[in-house]
């Protein structure tokens, strides 16, 4: 395909954006139904020319069309196909089109699904999401153009940076990006239910799926990127509070938040002005996000460019929407009616509670992330907040959150009764006892706060358990009733309370893994061995492998503990020959959920070479727990009273109340 | 509890939670922040040892020196002032004589570096912003031309 095709369809993708900005929310002024409606058709539209550009890139970078200035630099004939693929968002003009290709999807599906939003609202949102659209068009267009051509043609590329040619390439970007701008559906309805100045508990039910995604997605692409960069980098770390990791922590913190007071919101109709402005937040902390990634300010692995007029471009996009819609919602929210009072101690005072352990953690990281900026502006001079600053305010943050969520879900609506609730937790809390005197024996010594936070984790697990045999009313109903009941539980029950299990699962990781990691540095000849976390490690032989556009120094370590085979550990020094460039393909072995972890260093003068090894007990429960997280989200998703486009739900009989239980069946 | 009695004490409770966030903050960025510095202002202001610093210049050119596997001492250098480092651990990948480099870690009482942590660059054009503005105000390297 031509890629001036592609640069047509981005450029007709514009037309179309701004007249979605225009028409629909004309028509909601107007009050023309016909014009509303042609919001729907121009997402349609808009969706298919952003796609057809993005195809037109990518088939550029499959065929290695070195006529394209952007395949020049990031790609190269040699490099396998998938990478050829996942290379077309390898690079800052390729990423932004793909960023505006999830917002025009996003667009489109709210078109397609949005059957039973009042037209008034349909069209807003639309009209905000082609604005959002109209921003990003214009700033490809006119500081990004993936398509300028170079003549003459160059016969070879220069490849993509050997970091990013990874299979995490291909699944990173992409949930994250899903995330990230799944937060601008939210962010639309937030602005359309201003603009309209008239909000109450059903936009909050169809507010929810679709941040109930973004979130999930969300999970998934920082969990992705943690657990890729921590193969690939290979210092073994799976966190880095890097401030572009840090840029995908806001916007989750706030999206956290949001999809909990999105709860209230529905059911008991309170938080309306708190719940809007989080929706505002959390696309805002996105696009915070996309400026301090894309615009250069900062240097890190996903600085792939930098040129002021972008960052200046992104600059003025994010004072636009963040300044308008902020300004937008100082104008309305008095207009909100406020409903729905409780008591401190209540299911919505829990849910305010994380709200604000939750919002207080974003403010943390932002002020961690932004204060060297803004430090360096003012006067020059060069700070860096590293980890020990965030370790200790997000995690004194988190302690509570986690040691509240089981309460949370058991305590009842408008006045909650936190003695019975306790009680109702004790076998969670007596396993959590269990397992921190466990951790504790395990460890015979050391740091204090590692039994005390597997315990936690312990109790977050077990306590999502007890909410929903709790709810069915294991123990106070008979038997059959009781798995009647549980049947009967809708599935966003399922959903939050295994959310709430994969926090717990997590968190078990986190601190297994930061407080029993074992680290050892060693030069190693070949037939050398050491010793890392009670295994030992042989280097067996060192042998030089050829790759398609890479060679590679292969270190082959048996593995043993206590005499005992336990299979081998390939870890590489690889050379990209195109860029000359050495990376380090780190050796894994998962045993359990914990993993032995070896990577190559330099080859030594005297021969042999330099390893740096870990043992790192339950470390794969990180990403675990982050994937049962995305899955609750999913489940309460599959909920038939959250279906996107479902009919209005008709009452159903719901089982029938145990007038017993404080706790309501739902 | 009134209306407005049971308002109060839900802002009151968020918003002494949110101090309490707020002075952790603080609290935890008094503690936590580490400065950057080139070799010359560290000459120039006679930095006491002890204190933790991001040493950000050059590798100066045959200075790295592998004392065994896993013990280097290289030489930080922005041409106006040299600064011994010592660091045990892996370099980064693409840690090389002649290019920028930072070093996190404490100055020895000796008066030489002893690093924790070297950055790893993750592009061979990389050159760390701090290092490069260094070097520009410095006179000794420009934007674009092959390192010095």
């Amino acid at each position: 395909m031509n890629p001036e095709i592609g640069h047509y369809a981005l450029v007709l993708s514009l037309a179309v954006a701004i007249l979605m900005t225009v028409i629909p929310i004309w028509g909601a002024r107007a009050g023309d139904a016909a014009l509303m409606k042609v919001g729907t058709t121009l997402a349609l539209v808009l969706a298919g020319f952003v796609g057809l550009s993005f195809a037109t890139l990518v088939v550029a970078y499959v065929q290695s069309d070195f006529s394209v200035l952007n395949v020049v630099e990031n790609s190269h004939s040699a490099k396998p196909l998938l990478y050829r693929i996942t290379g077309t968002w390898g690079n800052h003009e390729g990423s932004m089109l793909l960023w505006v290709l999830v917002l025009a999807i996003f667009a489109a599906l709210v078109a397609l699904f949005g059957n039973n939003l009042p037209a008034r609202l349909k069209a807003n949102v639309l009209g905000v999401q082609g604005s959002v659209a109209t921003a990003f068009l214009l700033f490809i267009l006119l500081t990004s153009n993936p398509f300028t051509r170079v003549i003459p043609p160059p016969a070879e590329g220069q490849d993509l940076n050997p970091i990013l040619q990874d299979i995490g390439l291909a699944i990173h970007p992409p949930l994250l990006y899903l995330g990230y701008v799944g937060f601008s559906i939210t962010f639309a309805f937030a602005v359309a239910a201003l603009i309209e100045g008239r909000i109450d508990a059903t936009w909050a039910r169809w507010v929810r799926p679709w941040a109930l995604t973004a979130w999930a997605f969300l999970t998934l692409g920082i969990a992705m990127g943690s657990y890729w960069a921590y193969y690939e980098l290979g210092w073994g770390g799976w966190w880095f509070w890097d401030p572009v990791e840090n840029a995908s922590l806001m916007p989750w913190f706030a999206g956290t938040a949001l999809i909990h007071s999105a709860v209230v919101m529905e059911k008991r109709d309170a938080l309306k002005v708190w719940t809007v402005l989080l929706a505002i937040l959390a696309f805002s902390l996105s696009l915070l996000g996309t400026f301090l990634v894309r615009s250069g300010v900062l240097t890190s692995v996903h600085a792939f460019a930098t040129d002021p007029s972008r960052g200046v471009f992104i600059l003025a996009i994010l004072v636009f929407f963040i300044g308008g819609s902020l300004a937008l919602y100082a104008l309305r929210a008095p207009m909100l009616r406020q409903g729905g009072l409780f008591a401190p101690v209540s299911r919505e005072g829990a849910l305010v509670l994380n709200n604000l352990l939750l919002t207080a953690a974003a403010a943390a990281v932002l002020v961690g992330t932004l204060y060297p900026l803004a430090l360096e502006a003012l006067d020059g001079s060069k700070i860096t907040v590293g980890p020990p600053y965030f370790n200790l305010t997000v995690g004194a943050l988190m302690l509570p959150v986690a040691f509240a969520m089981p309460f949370g879900p058991l305590l009842a609506w408008k006045r909650g009764d936190l003695i019975g609730a306790s009680q109702r937790l004790m076998a969670a809390f007596g396993a959590g006892i269990v397992i921190a005197a466990l951790a504790a024996y395990a460890q015979g010594g050391g740091p204090v706060l590692a039994p005390f936070g597997m315990g936690l984790a312990a109790f977050v697990v077990i306590g999502a358990v007890a909410e929903v045999i709790e709810r069915a009313g294991f123990g106070r109903v008979p038997r059959a009733t009781a798995f009647a009941r549980l049947r009967g539980l809708p599935r966003a029950v399922f959903g939050g309370a295994l959310a709430h299990a994969g926090v717990g699962v997590c968190l078990f990781g986190i601190i297994a893994e930061t407080s029993w990691n074992a680290e050892r540095i060693a030069g190693v000849k070949v037939g050398g061995s050491f010793e890392v976390g009670g295994y030992e490690l042989t280097l067996d032989r060192l042998e030089p492998r050829n790759g398609p556009n890479y060679r590679d120094l292969v270190g082959v370590f048996s593995v043993r503990r206590g005499g005992v085979e336990h299979g081998t550990i390939e870890s590489a020094k690889r050379l990209f020959t195109a860029r000359n460039m050495p990376t380090t393909e780190s050796g894994i072995r998962t045993m359990g959920f914990s993993q032995l972890y070896v990577s190559l260093g330099d080859e030594l003068p005297g021969g042999g070479v330099g390893v740096r090894a870990y043992w790192k007990p339950f470390v794969t429960l990180i990403w675990i727990g982050s994937i049962i997280m995305a899955l609750g989200g999913a489940l309460s998703l599959s909920d038939r009273r959250l279906r996107v486009g479902a009919p209005k739900p008709a009452k159903k009989p719901k089982v029938k109340p145990d007038p017993a239980s404080p706790v309501p069946a739902e | 509890m009134t209306r407005k009695g049971r308002r109060l004490l839900v802002i009151s409770c968020a918003l002494g939670m949110l101090g309490i966030a707020a002075g952790l903050v603080l609290f935890a960025l008094n503690d936590t922040i580490v400065f950057f510095r080139t070799p010359s202002e560290i000459a120039a202001e006679g930095t006491r040892p002890g204190t933790r610093l991001r040493l950000g210049g050059l590798v100066k050119d045959g200075s790295v020196a592998h004392t065994d596997g896993t013990h280097v001492r290289f030489v930080v250098t922005d041409h106006g002032a040299d600064m011994s480092v010592a660091y045990v651990g892996l370099l980064p990948d693409l840690f090389r004589e002649g290019q920028g480099v930072i070093a996190e870690g404490v100055i020895a009482p000796d008066g030489s570096f002893a690093a924790d942590s070297v950055l790893a660059k993750h592009d061979e054009n990389y050159m760390p912003k701090e290092v490069a503005e260094a070097l520009k105000k410095q006179g000794v390297w420009k934007e674009g031309e092959a390192t010095p």
